[in-house]
């Protein structure tokens, strides 16, 4: 990230002195930061409000409820884990937290799945078979409800700024299910790493 | 489908709170200990937005924005997806809050309700920060060796951009 960063800025002082474009550059310099503010106080009251409803539902047992109802489907995709291992549990949570958009909450739960996820694994430096579905799950988005983008797209003027959601399930679905299928693909090809043999996730005695 | 989506917030709000009353939940506090936690992630972004809003200014007023997305235009053209999202198709992954700021500028540019605005909104919305993930979970158990999970991802995030602009094409 660092990289980026100071390569954007360092990039757009050389392009803007051959360009001739120094002072809209200088302009920007100056003015941006003023937009990050606004930015944040847009979407500051969208978050509060989904983050407290958000609550609620945790509360009221909602993310309890949709978890069980995820188990089966997770009982596929890692198959080989006992049926009642705590890293079960603590993969639907983070899912259902993701699906609920409660960020806050997401990622503790799933630093909990993969500490368990490591436990079955031998405390190993190298990943699992079920780490790897595990981290690829969380790099799609899961989010039911698109509450930043909605709010962002109604403060630039939307007809209905929720009219994109099909849109956005369906890409996501297909999305999530090309990398899912990625590392099943993946599992069979590369069974372990050479050095170390994988056996599904189960302790491996060295 | 207008109508659909309009019922969809407030049913949604309403069924919640409904729901969490009905089985005992003390909904108001819980509202505000929920909100509590939005407002501090949302000063908890602002920093980083402050410098990345100034970087992405910068590269924009430069003109240097420009040339990029003319160079990447062969690969957006594969993908069929339009040349001025490239830029948030490559940050999407590794910055949330640099993808946060490109939306933005995209959504002030081009409007939100044209092809590159509700492009733009499905792209953000069906991907995720790829590397960060990546980073903070197998840093937490130590994990040095990730196998083949950047690829699967990366793959993940691939059909994500082909797909939203395939998607908004087919919907809209």
């Amino acid at each position: 990230m660092k990289w980026i960063f100071c390569g954007m800025v360092v990039l757009s002082v050389l392009f803007g002195a051959l360009n001739g474009r120094m002072p809209q550059v200088s302009n920007a310099a100056i003015s941006s930061c003023a937009g990050a503010v606004e930015l944040v106080l847009s979407l500051t009251g969208a978050m509060c409000l989904w983050s407290g409803v958000m609550n609620v539902a945790d509360k009221a047992g909602i993310t309890r409820g949709l978890a069980k109802l995820f188990s089966p489907v997770l009982r596929v995709l890692f198959k080989g884990l006992p049926k009642d291992a705590p890293a079960l549990k603590a993969i639907s949570m983070n899912i259902t937290a993701n699906l609920l958009g409660l960020g806050n909450a997401a990622t503790p739960l799933g630093i909990r799945a993969m500490q368990q996820l490591s436990k079955e694994n031998g405390g190993s430096d190298t990943a699992s078979r079920h780490m790897i579905t595990f981290v690829v799950l969380n790099t799609a988005s899961l989010q039911l409800i698109p509450t930043t983008i909605a709010t962002l797209r109604l403060k630039h003027g939307s007809a209905a700024p929720l009219d994109i959601l099909p849109a956005i399930l369906i890409t996501s679905a297909v999305s999530l299910c090309c990398g899912l299928l990625a590392v099943k693909i993946c599992e069979r090809l590369f069974p372990g790493d050479g050095t170390r043999p994988d056996k599904g996730g189960r302790l491996w005695k060295r | 489908m207008e109508t659909v989506t309009a019922f969809f917030v407030p049913v949604i709000i309403g069924g919640i709170l409904l729901f969490g009353a009905v089985r005992g939940v003390n909904v108001f506090d819980e509202f505000i200990a929920g909100a509590k936690e939005g407002l501090s992630s949302a000063v908890k972004i602002l920093p980083a937005l402050v410098g990345l809003m100034t970087a992405v200014g910068m590269f924009k007023a430069s003109g240097a924005l420009d040339v990029l997305t003319h160079a990447l235009s062969p690969l957006s053209n594969t993908l069929g997806v339009p040349g001025e999202l490239m830029p948030l198709a490559l940050l999407r992954p590794i910055s949330g809050s640099g993808a946060l700021v490109i939306f933005e500028n995209l959504l002030t540019a081009y409007g939100p309700d044209s092809a590159i605005g509700r492009i733009a909104g499905v792209m953000q919305g069906s991907t995720e920060t790829t590397f960060y993930a990546v980073a903070v979970y197998y840093g937490s158990v130590n994990i040095k060796r990730t196998r083949y999970t950047i690829f699967c991802a990366l793959i993940a995030d691939l059909v994500g951009i082909f797909m939203s602009s395939l998607t908004v094409r087919l919907l809209f």
